[in-house]
């Protein structure tokens, strides 16, 4: 394949992967507590970092990293002491980040209009050998801590308040969760870019809100998307000529629709043809009281004048409506061919 | 049935023991002056109108709040050194589990018995056993794979008490377990609080209504403007035979036990100055969510 025989092909390809697991890992905690905008928050703060790098001809990977790591910390230090004024405290952040990085980019020998929009939108050629080793070693500490963490990132998240009360150490797993956050936005810079990499944090997980009934199912198939997104949209940009993060993040975006659509779609042909009965502790059976009655090709029970049918899925059987009782049913209470 | 049960040892001391306690957020004292002590077993309804100070005191003993003067002490320890915090279970007032990725009854529940178990140890065969007697002590072991959203509104609120009884806790305060939820579900609980109070768990219960838990309340304090105006026996108005048991707190006064501090008379106290409205909105009752 063409595509893999070229180097810096092999390493944003790489890079994507890295990025579409890591991204959806990290912001399903954000989605779950609501703060789905600190990424994005953080991707601004890592362009001054960025513009820092440039300016002093360091490498900008760290430097951004330095000064997204900061801003986490920040925020996070901000939320938890400044509750009145953290809203704006984050704004000012923000703005602050991404002027400051747009003045300093402008200030640095080699920064251009093109070289900004690579770092803000992605561009998959800018994937160095040297980038790529920092992003492993990223990636796999970032979702090691993840993993391993989870149940408690799980709990801060999903109640802040009760997780302060039965004494878990609340502000330092929010530090580290921020910290994580920081990371992953610029390990993503690459390739989604620093203005975008909040939608893949975000947008994978709705797919999973859609979709699952448990937070572990809901994350898995968040990276699931994220990773498929992110190389899929590596390999189209590649062949549209397209800049790599928008390319990534409207094929998630497209997704979402999709599942979107297809589960709406589900759950009204399940309302019309399944409709459960009312609580329902009681088993139908054989002298139960309530008259069996054929029903094409089951037996259904008579219960205060509608049917009753016995459905077995994966969490037990229940009882579904299945339309009203023949007046002859209700009547004679036993239909005539009914199983004996 | 919860393993272990109270851990022995530090246990001559009451379970909760307040002393002059004040209570308050940032500079704002909201209760002041609380006297109060809870033995294990022990069952204490804690009553007052929205704005009294009832959620405020509560929150000064889990540590969400500041301890502004006096003592509260758990377990002979002050609040603020409690070193195993998770022998306090505790039910917040709100209805609903409220997290936008949707999460199963069971994992919500374990998220109850981390504290105990430890950040970073396995969740292993006694934490199992405890996140499945506690969803088999609310009645909801046959549903603990189904989403928490799904539930009805009462549902949850027995999810979020298996939850706080994962930690298998000496102490469970519940904050309005009662608010909007059904009466088939309110039983459930009364039964739930009968049988911990039996294994020697101390229940504080905040509430506006006795009403369905007379049966099991051992003890009531009425709160009033931040202060304490009643300790004793439940009264024949807090069980409120003529309004399904609401207990508004201020206006109707039995002429028997209100402690020697001046009695309301009528309805007129209702909006009285010295009864503060919160901005905080902190102590907000069901009225307030």
């Amino acid at each position: 394949m063409e595509l893999l025989s070229l180097d810096f092909m092999q390493r944003a390809l790489l890079a994507a992967l890295l990025i579409g697991v890591a991204a959806p890992a990290v912001g399903v905690f954000l989605v779950q507590r609501r703060l789905s905008l600190v990424g994005d928050g953080l991707g601004h703060v890592a362009l001054t970092g960025v513009a820092v790098g440039l300016l002093t001809r360091s490498a900008p990977v760290l430097t951004a990293l330095v000064a997204a790591v900061a801003g986490a910390v920040a925020i996070e230090l901000m939320r938890a002491y400044a509750r009145t004024s953290g809203d704006v405290a984050l704004a000012i952040l923000f703005y602050g980040g991404i002027a400051g990085g747009v003045v300093l980019v402008s200030l640095s020998p080699g920064g251009t209009a093109a070289n900004l929009t690579a770092y803000l939108f992605g561009a998959i050629t800018t994937t160095t050998p040297a980038d790529l080793v920092a992003f492993v070693v990223l990636t796999a500490v970032v979702l090691l801590l993840v993993i391993v963490l989870a149940p408690a990132l799980f709990a801060i998240s999903d109640d802040e308040e009760y997780a302060r009360a039965s004494g878990l150490p609340v502000l330092r797993l929010n530090l580290l969760l921020a910290v994580l956050v920081a990371v992953t936005v610029v390990t993503s810079m690459r390739v989604v870019g620093l203005l975008l990499v909040s939608a893949l944090m975000i947008v994978p997980n709705a797919v999973g809100q859609l979709v699952a009934r448990s937070f572990r199912s809901a994350v898995l198939v968040a990276v699931v998307v994220g990773a498929v997104c992110s190389v899929g949209g590596v390999v189209v940009s590649f062949y549209a000529a397209t800049p790599s993060g928008g390319t990534i993040v409207l094929l998630t975006i497209a997704v979402f629709l999709a599942v979107a659509t297809a589960s709406g779609v589900r759950t009204r042909v399940r309302a019309a043809r399944h409709a459960r009965a009312e609580f329902h502790p009681h088993v139908h059976g054989e002298g139960c009281g309530h008259p069996p009655v054929l029903h094409d090709d089951h037996v259904d029970y008579a219960h205060d004048g509608h049917l009753h049918s016995a459905h077995t899925d994966a969490h037990g059987t229940h009882w579904d409506e299945h339309g009203t009782a023949p007046p002859a049913d209700r009547a004679a209470g036993a239909a005539p061919d009914g199983p004996r | 049935m919860i393993q272990g049960g109270p851990a022995v040892g530090d246990d001559r001391a009451p379970v909760l023991r307040l002393r002059a306690a004040a209570v308050g957020y940032g500079e704002v004292t909201v209760v002041d002056g609380v006297d109060l002590e809870l033995a294990r077993g022990e069952v204490v309804a804690l009553l007052g109108a929205n704005g009294s100070g009832k959620t405020t005191l509560v929150r000064g003993l889990l540590g969400l709040a500041t301890v502004h003067g006096g003592d509260i002490e758990l377990f002979g320890e002050p609040v603020g050194h409690l070193t195993r915090r998770w022998r306090v279970g505790y039910v917040p007032q709100r209805h609903t589990v409220a997290g936008a990725i949707p999460s199963t009854v069971r994992e919500v529940v374990a998220s109850g018995r981390l504290p105990r178990r430890g950040l970073l140890a396995r969740h292993g065969r006694s934490d199992r056993l405890a996140v499945r007697a506690a969803l088999a002590e609310v009645g909801l072991a046959e549903r603990d794979r189904e989403a928490v959203s799904t539930l009805s509104g009462g549902q949850q609120r027995r999810v979020l008490i298996a939850r706080a009884l994962a930690s298998e806790p000496e102490l469970l305060v519940m904050d309005e377990p009662t608010a909007g939820v059904d009466a088939a579900n309110q039983r459930a609980l009364v039964d739930v609080m009968r049988r911990l109070a039996g294994r020697g768990v101390a229940v504080l219960v905040v509430t506006h209504e006795v009403g369905p838990m007379a049966a099991v309340v051992d003890r009531a304090v009425v709160l009033q403007a931040g202060r304490v105006r009643y300790q004793g026996p439940l009264t024949a108005q807090m069980l409120g035979a003529s309004d399904g048991g609401r207990w508004d707190g201020a206006p109707q006064w039995d002429g028997a036990h209100w402690d020697g501090h001046h009695p309301p008379a009528d309805d007129s106290l209702a909006g009285a100055p010295w009864v503060p409205d919160l901005a905080t909105g902190r102590d907000a009752g069901p009225g307030g969510e």
